[in-house]
């Protein structure tokens, strides 16, 4: 198990905005009358998206009564599931996979250029406090290790030149490109294609 | 070599493009009212002919799982749950399913749906797959447009919908169960079976579970027999799988492949060898991280299916194999993952909680060769306690893997950890196990 502590500057206020408001809606929807509490986990997620990639505690208690469940219960799952991220983690959150796949194949390079480009430990922000990096467990992309994780977009083929250049991108407040980095397309074994060819020549 | 014509996933490379005409090109949706026509009966018993085994770990035969569904409708309705919290380290088979091969997944959900009589399917993905759920959804999106969903969904007349929830990183939702309170809104502890989700599921009604692979080989299998299905492989271990290949070797990548392949095939013809050679390679993890490794003079004859790597002590798992050549400390790489399942427990039963750390800082001294000698004889016992004695079968899988690297690397620990801290003239105290402690305090 993770210990996981909700930060100690709390905002007073939390509501959802126009468009947040709407997408909750439509969420709740989906599950059957009377269950509303299945839309928690999706809410806390949008609540996340508005409030610059984490959770106060005042957003968990708006959703309990949006939801019209115990607060406590919202809390259990906030702080039960990793990718919620209870303290700020800045605008670009940056996670590395080191489970053993990624790790092998020299995870702990892009370690170290998150140290020379962000913060030395994990989980502090950048000077500018606009970034966070953090080691996670696997991100399920494990023929393309190594790889990380910056907000939803995945990095993949990377070594330790490659992400220094992506991290100086998004600290300069660019977008780099998501995926392969190493020019190959998705999954496919590179340069030693044997299955399907018809289709790739085609 | 499995012929291009019998591979399922045509577009697992994204070569042909995952939108509804391309897929209508390859074959999905085609006729799919005359496949439901067929009867529930037909269609169970073609998948049970194909003896299609579940793809997300255990291997439960497809076709019985589905039979357990009530087969009249009482006052709860049914559920089909599709499992895409694809979290095993070595493994990313399903997301590219979910983005490359959408409408395989969404028939195979309609199919599904109407042999157990569901009218309302939840596809659970990770969190992190955020991504590609959205392409999933926009392919959704699509089929509800062709009214290929919804109401008389493809003609069948039969009514669906398709709803994702996506997780939130926990990597014990992948458990049928937990995956089960995770869509109720609740923490990820998986429940006490019996009663089963077939009976008592989500929101207490009958409920059936598949992995995304599985759902997705289902309309394939019934357009083209499950005879055809059940003559590649071998007996009870039918079809093909797509392996995910990471680690040391020259190309890692997904291939979908026959069941029983040889070990040795899947690493040097479509994997690219592993790096150095293939006598550098030390050992290999044959079904993603829980399955325990397989050291390399077994790998020269090894064939990846369910029941001959049962009989190595190891198993198929989701087929995500990491290939670990001997450039790696073989104690570190265990530790790691070690430390994945300590901080994966969900935290519900005390001795996987407090056993997966227990194994880690264990393993962790042991990789810097600090442990004493006895510890590794302790180490084997923590993994017993905690085997068989969890609710979910996720706790067991934590323990697997440093059985293996005890059964096969022990005298590589020994050789490392010859530390021995008991004092021996004051042993007689038969109470006092941390002896030299105290000795340091005095």
């Amino acid at each position: 198990m993770s210990l996981r502590r909700p930060a100690k500057n709390q905002p007073e206020n939390f509501e959802f905005n126009p468009s947040s408001l709407e997408a909750a809606k439509s969420i709740v929807a989906k599950y059957p009358e009377g269950k509303q509490q299945s839309a928690v986990m999706a809410l806390l997620y949008i609540a996340q998206k508005q409030n610059d990639n984490w959770i106060p505690l005042a957003a968990m208690k708006y959703i309990a009564k949006f939801l019209n469940m115990p607060y406590i219960k919202v809390y259990e799952v906030a702080t039960f599931y990793s990718m919620y991220n209870l303290s700020p983690v800045g605008k670009y959150f940056v996670q590395v996979c080191t489970t053993t796949p990624c790790m092998i194949r020299g995870a702990n390079k892009l370690v170290e250029a998150c140290k020379e480009k962000i913060s030395e430990d994990e989980s502090v922000l950048s000077n500018d406090k606009s970034c966070s990096w953090m080691e996670v467990e696997c991100l399920g992309a494990c023929v393309n290790a190594p790889m990380m994780q910056i907000n939803d977009d995945y990095y993949e083929d990377l070594d330790k030149e490659k992400t220094l250049k992506i991290l100086d991108k998004i600290l300069n407040g660019e977008k780099p490109t998501p995926g392969s980095y190493r020019g190959r397309i998705n999954n496919e074994p590179e340069n030693n294609r044997k299955t399907l060819m018809d289709l790739k020549n085609a | 070599m499995l012929k291009d014509q019998d591979r399922i996933f045509q577009n697992l490379y994204n070569d042909l493009g995952p939108d509804l005409t391309s897929s209508q090109k390859r074959g999905d949706w085609v006729n799919t009212k005359e496949i439901t026509d067929k009867g529930r009966d037909w269609i169970i018993n073609e998948i049970k002919d194909s003896q299609l085994r579940g793809r997300g770990g255990a291997g439960f035969p497809t076709g019985l799982k589905w039979s357990f569904a009530p087969k009249e409708v009482g006052s709860r309705p049914h559920y089909l749950v599709i499992n895409g919290d694809e979290s095993e380290p070595g493994t990313c088979k399903d997301r590219d399913i979910i983005r490359f091969e959408p409408h395989k997944l969404i028939e195979g959900c309609l199919i599904a749906s109407y042999a157990i009589q569901a009218h309302v399917c939840y596809i659970y993905i990770r969190g992190e797959y955020f991504v590609d759920g959205q392409k999933l959804q926009a392919a959704i999106d699509e089929a509800y447009e062709k009214k290929l969903l919804g109401k008389n969904a493809a003609g069948t007349g039969w009514d669906l919908d398709i709803y994702i929830h996506y997780g939130a990183g926990a990597y014990i939702c992948g458990e049928e169960t937990a995956l089960l309170e995770s869509i109720e809104g609740k923490k990820g502890q998986p429940r006490l079976k019996p009663p089963f989700p077939a009976l008592i599921g989500l929101y207490g009604c009958p409920t059936i579970i598949n992995n995304v692979e599985t759902i997705a080989v289902v309309p394939t299998i019934l357009r083209r027999g499950g005879k055809w299905f059940a003559s590649l492989g071998r007996e009870k271990n039918t079809g093909t799988k797509i392996f995910c290949i990471s680690g040391n070797v020259n190309n890692p990548c997904n291939v979908e492949e026959e069941m029983n392949i040889p070990l040795k095939e899947l690493i040097e013809v479509h994997a690219g060898g592993v790096i150095g050679g293939w006598d550098n390679l030390q050992a290999v993890i044959p079904g993603g991280s829980s399955m325990p490794l397989i050291p390399k003079d077994k790998c020269e004859t090894l064939t990846m299916d369910f029941d001959s790597l049962m009989a190595e002590k190891s198993g198929l798992g989701t087929a995500g194999v990491v290939v670990i050549n001997k450039d790696q400390d073989i104690i570190k790489c265990m530790a790691r993952i070690a430390r994945f399942y300590k901080h994966e427990s969900c935290g519900q039963c005390t001795p996987c909680r407090e056993g997966s750390g227990w194994m880690w800082r264990m393993l962790e001294r042991m990789a810097k060769g600090e442990a004493s000698k006895d510890e590794i004889d302790m180490l084997g016992d923590v993994t017993k306690q905690i085997e068989g004695h969890t609710i979910c079968a996720f706790g067991e899988g934590s323990s697997w893997p440093v059985q293996g690297l005890l059964r096969h690397f022990k005298d590589e620990i020994k050789k490392r950890n010859k530390f021995d801290p008991i004092v021996k003239e004051n042993k007689n105290i038969p109470y006092l196990v941390d002896q030299h402690l105290l000795d340091k305090n005095a």
